[in-house]
């Protein structure tokens, strides 16, 4: 959590030396605090001052890096309970579990889904983010082999699933130094699978058995071991449970600075439910309360496409909406003929506008103009969608080479400013559209006739 | 571990329909779902969608589970609620929008009245959201249901006087419809509350959003008016709210297009499902009250959401 300036100035020398480069060892406290200066401009800082300044001005849930490389995936480092009071910042991940007990094509299948599994949707690229790998034989050959199996076929990073150090140690070995998330700690084993945790810079899981301060007692003994990265299971199996442990986890972090508590975590609706369908509903739960690495059963394209469309959406940072590419979308294969459409590139007004020229079977036009991501009434308002920007971004954008008519339909609420347009779009007649995009179908099917 | 939260307000409890099938929202001490630090007398209900003419743009697997009703809004609405066991029906006006039927409320009064009298659940009707037309429709959709005690919406800011004071008189319940905003909302409540319709006659409807298509202004929206009531005690807050999550949804690409076209995407009935299954849950968790829903297999995993959330 941020320290106050005064937080600071407690653990400063207080001599007012002025070698930081500041005349008082106040003032320094306050560059601090306000993030124009690091501690070690005060070189007169004592050794016990700085790491109890450093562990104070942590974050309070931290982040977890899972795997190596181009691949690796961040979970954590949230800062709030909502997502409108900042936002939360590091999407979840999924995985498919794979154990050693399933039959080659059942892996292949499991396998082929983790790397294909892809979408892209906002310019953005939608993927699971993890792939499973689990002793269920408890044979440390067995787990090694489909080890080796998963890292030749896929560079998503692993979790590596098994409660036998001795298995979990030899499986490390097989993924080679790639800091898979160890799956998992407890009572029972903790001691060794620290060491292997910091042997191998690997993060470790805990699993908890549902009562939280035993959860916290446990970590407590894992954080002393040394280890930092760690991910916390609350070790319930069902969503009631489940929920409740992840609301307590999140607030004893953000609220109570319960520094055992503040890690990501991992959830399991595959061993939540038998159904396919509601183990997506569960994941989907977890998206938007506190799950950070969701297992599930596999990556089926329909079910794992809504949940990376769910992740995306609570993510999204509520301040900085989506904004597409501006430019000329073709709908349909439009022709010199087809209608010529001009919206806002706030994602949200291009999607639902898109939508619906798509849905209405008229080829069209649709030409999306740079309003910094403002939907059309407020980018009106900001002067961001007048004519003054209008005419050059039509002139500009090349609809003129494509379409042999010079008829450019406006959204409907701003109707006013269409005979302003029209003067100043030179060649153009300007037609004022539907206000709401439910209604474009039944305009565009007119407009072809 | 002392992180229980104590809230301070309560969500009002309201109830449409009359006798034994009414149905009451409404009444939770928490935050939605938080089972673990309050209480939720009310479970969430679905209202199934009924049009008022048949759905020209249908993906195939919205249109399966009614193909044999889809013409004719009372056997629809008898479908839902004897074979999908809807809580409630939600009788949407489309033929009334102005730029496809137009048709007027002297036309649809009779089918309002018609399904209003054949079924034995609760009543919800809505207009096209477009201002003037539904204070034209409304009055004469509300008319026609009179003795219901139904859920009359959406009422505009535009329309209030007209919508919500035809609510009032024809003894139902309002749901004021703001453009996912939540000063607006809170005003809104007051103004159709000043008109002399009881707080306890009102359900907001915030705006739905699908997964995809706004679904995250929509939660956030939500969870905002949901912590105004409950931790601020915001009076005008404090309604339950209601979504139309039928018609969003089921617009979206990602549900219309077919596998044929889209094989990457799988299977379409699948993915439309879930997409609806997805945004009725997460909205559920944003404090949804009343869900409008369209698929019946949609609305069976948010009842077994409901019931392991809440059981
Ligand atoms: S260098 Fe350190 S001790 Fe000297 S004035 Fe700055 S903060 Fe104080």
């Amino acid at each position: 959590m941020a320290l106050t300036g005064i937080d600071i100035f407690k653990q400063l020398p207080k001599t007012n030396c002025g070698d930081c480069g500041v005349p008082t060892c106040l003032a320094f406290a306050m560059k601090i605090a306000a993030g124009q200066a690091e501690l070690a401009g005060c070189p007169h800082l004592s050794e016990d001052a700085a790491s109890a300044l450093s562990e104070a001005s942590a974050p309070p849930i931290r982040a977890v890096t899972i795997g190596v490389g181009e691949d690796a995936v961040k979970v954590g480092g949230e800062l709030v309970l909502y997502r409108h009071e900042k936002t939360f910042f590091n999407p979840c991940v999924f995985a498919a579990v794979i154990d050693d007990g399933m039959d080659a094509a059942t892996i292949d299948g499991l396998l082929k889904q983790t790397n294909e599994s892809r979408f892209v949707r906002v310019e953005q690229d939608l993927k699971a983010g993890l792939v499973g790998v689990k002793s269920l034989s408890g044979d440390t050959a067995k787990f090694t082999a489909l080890i080796e199996k998963v890292k030749a076929a896929t560079t998503q990073p692993m979790v590596l699933m098994c409660g036998d150090p001795a298995a979990i140690e030899a499986g490390l070995k097989a993924a080679g130094e790639t800091s898979p998330l160890i799956y998992a700690a407890t009572a029972d084993n903790y001691e060794a699978m620290a060491a292997l945790a910091l042997e191998h810079k690997a993060p470790l899981a805990v699993c908890g058995t549902g009562d939280l301060d035993a959860l916290v007692e446990l970590v407590k003994k894992i954080m002393a071991a040394g280890v930092k990265d760690i991910v916390l299971d609350p070790g319930t199996r069902n969503p009631k449970d489940t929920l409740e442990r992840l609301v307590y986890i999140r607030r004893a972090a953000l609220n109570k600075k319960v520094k055992e508590l503040g890690f990501p975590t991992i959830v399991f609706p595959n061993e939540e439910t038998e159904d396919k369908m509601m183990e997506a509903v569960y994941a989907g739960l977890y998206v938007g309360k506190y799950g950070s690495v969701i297992m599930l059963s596999d990556l089926n394209a329909a079910r794992a496409l809504p949940l990376y469309v769910l992740r995306q959406n609570i993510y999204t940072d509520p301040q900085r909406p989506m904004q597409v590419k501006p430019g000329i979308y073709p709908i349909g294969n439009p022709t010199a003929d087809s209608p010529v459409l001009i919206t806002s590139n706030f994602s949200l007004t291009y999607f639902i506008v898109s939508g619906e020229v798509e849905g209405s079977r008229v080829p069209a036009w649709l030409c999306v103009m740079d309003t910094e991501g403002l939907s059309v009434m407020t980018s009106w308002a900001a002067g961001k969608f007048v004519p003054e920007k209008i005419v050059p971004f039509i002139k500009g954008v090349g609809i003129e080479e494509k379409v042999k008519h010079r008829k450019l339909v406006i959204p409907g609420y701003l109707a006013t400013m269409s005979g302003e347009l029209e003067d100043e779009l030179e060649g153009w007649n300007v037609e004022v559209g539907p206000r709401e995009a439910a209604d474009i179908p039944p305009f565009l099917k007119s407009w072809a006739s | 571990m002392e992180v229980k939260e104590t809230y301070n307000g309560k969500i009002r409890e309201a109830t449409i329909g009359l006798g034994d099938t009414a149905v009451t929202v409404g009444g939770e001490t928490s935050l939605p779902l938080y089972m673990f630090e309050g209480t939720a007398p009310n479970k969430p209900v679905i209202a199934l969608e009924v049009y008022d003419t048949k759905p020209e743009d249908w993906p195939e697997a919205a249109v399966a589970p009614y193909a044999d009703v889809l013409d004719d809004p009372v056997k629809w609405a008898l479908k839902c609620q004897d074979e999908y066991k809807a809580d409630m029906i939600c009788l949407n006006l489309a033929s009334t929008n102005p730029s496809t039927g137009d048709r007027t409320g002297a036309d649809i009064a009779p089918i309002v009245k018609a399904v209003s009298d054949a079924i034995k659940i609760p009543l919800i009707v809505y207009g096209t959201a477009n201002a003037d037309k539904d204070a034209e429709v409304m009055p004469k959709a509300a008319e026609a249901c009179q003795g219901k005690r139904a859920l009359i919406g959406p009422v505009e800011e535009e329309n209030y006087k007209t919508v919500a004071a035809a609510a009032l008189g024809f003894d139902h319940l309002a749901a004021p419809h703001s453009p996912i905003d939540v000063n607006i909302a809170k005003q809104l409540n007051i103004l159709i509350t000043q008109l002399g319709l009881a707080p306890e006659r009102v359900i907001i409807d915030p705006t739905t959003g699908a997964l995809g298509y706004g679904l995250e202004y929509c939660y956030s929206v939500m969870e905002r008016l949901r912590l105004a009531a409950m931790t601020q005690n915001d009076s005008m807050t404090q309604m339950p709210m209601i979504n139309q999550i039928g018609r969003e949804v089921w617009k979206a690409k990602e549900v219309k297009t077919p596998e044929a076209d889209e094989p990457a995407w799988g299977d379409a009935e699948t993915r439309g499902v879930l997409w609806e299954a997805l945004t009725a849950t997460a909205l559920i968790m944003a404090g949804s009250n009343i869900l409008v829903m369209r698929h019946p297999k949609a609305v069976e995993l948010t009842r077994q959401f409901v019931a392991a959330l809440t059981g």
